[in-house]
């Protein structure tokens, strides 16, 4: 494909079609328009299917419903509906059904400023509803990189059976970049793996080796049960310990025990830095020219930029700070992915950059922070 | 008794024998009985069980299709249409079937209620109206009578029911009917006429609560709540020629509504032909 000026929200939905998604459910909001303004027109194009339900919390229910129907499925919006999402997104959790939820933040709580950009709903995508359950969360900062997240994102959502929240922001969403995108058919795609074993060995929540039983779809002669409800391995509602803790433990361990897959970052100058700086999204673009800067002031800097927020990269972060002293988490909320760092490296290495006021954090004020810091 | 004898056959080819039971419901609810309406529905139609799609949300109707032998789906309080919806789209060629309570279907569920009326979508929503929720201990639904009790309406409920099958009308579905648990044939006949619908199909069937607000209000036992389906109820043809003041209290039986309008799905098929057509 040629290069082109492209929007975020554009970009995600041409992600999403390169993914194999052929199912989008969505209302109206900004600064997530786009992508259902995009999806509207080009699914079809491809025989997928485009529906604006009569509000978010019919949107997610449509894209589980689509997505047992056997169709990659995606929804986008942002955070006042993506807390009207929450419920069905914990229905997705526990009956382990692959989606994409797209939540393009802007500034909250309640209506906020639609308009402006933010990182306030990082806590929201993991503990969004209730209960405990596992969640992955991915968060672009680049066009370009909203392209190869969606794709991601899809294949994370078929190869764990999970809802997958991909945090774009305003900034990401809205933004026009010139990027090149890959020619679709060269994009890696993960597809629903299918069962062997006849309908009537068919177990949907079988708990088993591989930690993810294949999810056959609907209307395809294996009749089985899905609910909310805990479920033993056909489906059936139980309440019978013996049932509830094997599956309990596998939702969770299909994921940690996968982190090599699922823990995406970039990072450079690491190795001998006397300072990190960990940033992710739109933020992430600031604290890179402010590392730069840094740098070409002789300082060394190590910057680590997540590109999956959840489950948290635990691992990584506490290495890359192992045997400095000095974390810098800028953050367009009031330090909620620093409360993370804070937790794995301590609260006396960590100094927290955060704005919550619908404007972006610039370059200098990382950089400051770095030069003071160091001095 | 041969009709009992084909009644025994279908339950043991609808009925889950791998599944637990028995069942949550109590002695004497109707609920049952509109399940094995569905499932004789479903046998006379001779329908693959594997093409059929049986979806709730919550409350006691929403234990019904973890009974039955097809593609099954307990799916979050008001929002089975919605989910519904999503497996039509990707499955046009299914029977989706939506079995929701009077509170499941028009309190919390009643955007997606008359929007998928609206969108007329091929969908059968069998709406189980026993004027209360159940399985919480009997509050006070969309449904529930003025007057009426409930467990929180101690003083006495002071909101007007939503009429189901005159909203349905309202809302665009292309089929809407209404019946009781006690009219076990019509209603086997009228949820045979809904599946096969092209189109958004209402059927209303009218049940009870004999354990929560039938006891606050001592409306009686479950026999006796059953007798007053069968006395308080009249055709919609009857109810023609009456007066609203005759009609009060009455529940009012029959097809509401039988419209050909063009179904969603297909519509929507016309859609991707037209996109693709333009694109190429």
């Amino acid at each position: 494909m040629t290069a082109r000026l492209m929007q975020g929200d554009e970009a995600c939905a041409e992600g999403a079609i390169a993914a194999g998604c052929r199912f989008f459910a969505g209302y109206p909001i900004t600064p997530a328009t786009e992508i259902a303004e995009a999806l509207a027109r080009r699914l079809p194009q491809v025989g997928g299917k485009f529906i604006q339900m009569e509000d978010e919390i019919g949107s997610i229910a449509a894209v589980i419903g689509a997505a047992v129907g056997g169709a990659k499925a995606m929804t986008a919006t942002s955070g006042p509906g993506f807390s009207l999402m929450q419920e069905n997104i914990g229905y997705a959790a526990m009956a382990e059904i692959p989606c994409v939820v797209v939540d393009v933040q802007r500034l909250g709580p309640s209506t906020g400023r639609p308009t402006s950009p933010s990182q306030g709903d990082v806590m929201q995508a993991r503990w969004g509803t209730h209960g405990d359950h596992p969640i992955i969360a991915l968060s672009p900062s680049s066009v370009r990189e909203t392209f190869d997240l969606t794709v991601q994102a899809f294949n994370f959502a078929e190869r764990y059976r999970t809802p997958v929240i991909v945090l774009m922001d305003g900034v990401i969403g809205h933004m026009r970049e010139r990027v090149e995108l890959p020619d679709p058919t060269t994009v890696e795609r993960v597809e629903r793996p299918g069962t062997t074993v006849p309908p009537e060995w068919y177990k949907p929540f079988e708990n088993f080796s591989g930690d993810v039983p294949p999810l056959v779809p609907f209307g395809e002669g294996y009749r089985y049960h899905i609910t909310g409800l805990y479920h033993d391995e056909r489906g059936y509602p139980t309440s019978r310990l013996d049932e509830i803790q094997p599956w309990l433990e596998r939702i969770f361990r299909k994921i940690e025990s996968s982190l090599s897959d699922v823990l995406l970052y970039d990072h450079d100058g690491v190795a001998d830095a006397e300072t990190l700086v960990i940033a992710y999204g739109a933020t992430a673009r600031a604290a890179r020219s402010a590392v730069d800067m840094a740098r070409e002031r002789g300082r060394k800097v190590g910057f680590l930029k997540l590109k999956t927020i959840w489950p948290f990269a635990e691992e990584v972060v506490e290495h890359a700070a192992a045997r400095l002293h000095r974390v810098v988490v800028p953050e367009l909320n009031r330090g909620q992915l620093a409360l993370e760092v804070e937790r794995v490296v301590g609260r006396h290495k960590v100094r927290r950059i955060n704005r919550a006021d619908g404007e972006m954090i610039q370059p200098a004020e990382i950089l400051a922070t770095i030069e003071e810091w160091a001095r | 008794m041969k009709r009992q004898q084909r009644e025994s056959r279908v339950h043991e080819r609808y009925l889950r024998h791998s599944k637990k039971f028995p069942n949550v419901w109590c002695a004497g609810c109707g609920i049952g009985i509109v399940l094995g309406a569905i499932i004789r529905a479903v046998d006379g139609l001779q329908l693959d069980k594997s093409d059929v799609a049986l979806l709730s949300g919550i409350g006691c109707t929403g234990r019904m299709p973890v009974y039955v032998d097809f593609n099954t789906m307990h799916t979050t309080h008001g929002r089975a249409l919605a989910f519904a919806t999503g497996l039509k789209m990707v499955r046009p060629e299914m029977k989706v079937i939506v079995v929701m309570g009077d509170g499941d279907a028009l309190a919390i569920g009643g955007n997606h209620f008359i929007h998928a009326a609206r969108r007329n979508i091929g969908l059968t929503a069998i709406v189980v109206n026993n004027f209360t929720y159940g399985m919480t201990g009997g509050q006070y639904s969309p449904t529930t009578p003025i007057g009426a009790q409930a467990a929180t309406a101690p003083y006495g409920h002071i909101e007007q029911p939503f009429p189901i099958a005159e909203l349905s009308v309202a809302a665009g579905a292309a089929f809407v009917a209404r019946s009781t648990v006690y009219h076990v044939q019509e209603l086997e006949k009228t949820i045979a006429q809904a599946i096969t619908k092209d189109g958004f199909a209402v059927v209303e069937a009218v049940s009870y609560c004999h354990t929560t607000i039938g006891r606050i209000n001592r409306w009686g036992t479950a026999s006796d709540m059953m007798r007053s389906l069968k006395e308080q109820s009249i055709t919609l043809k009857r109810a023609e020629g009456m007066s609203e003041e005759e009609k009060r209290g009455k529940i009012v039986r029959g097809v509401f509504v039988d419209r050909d309008i063009p179904e969603y799905t297909r519509l929507y098929a016309r859609i991707i032909e037209q996109a693709q057509r333009e694109a190429a």
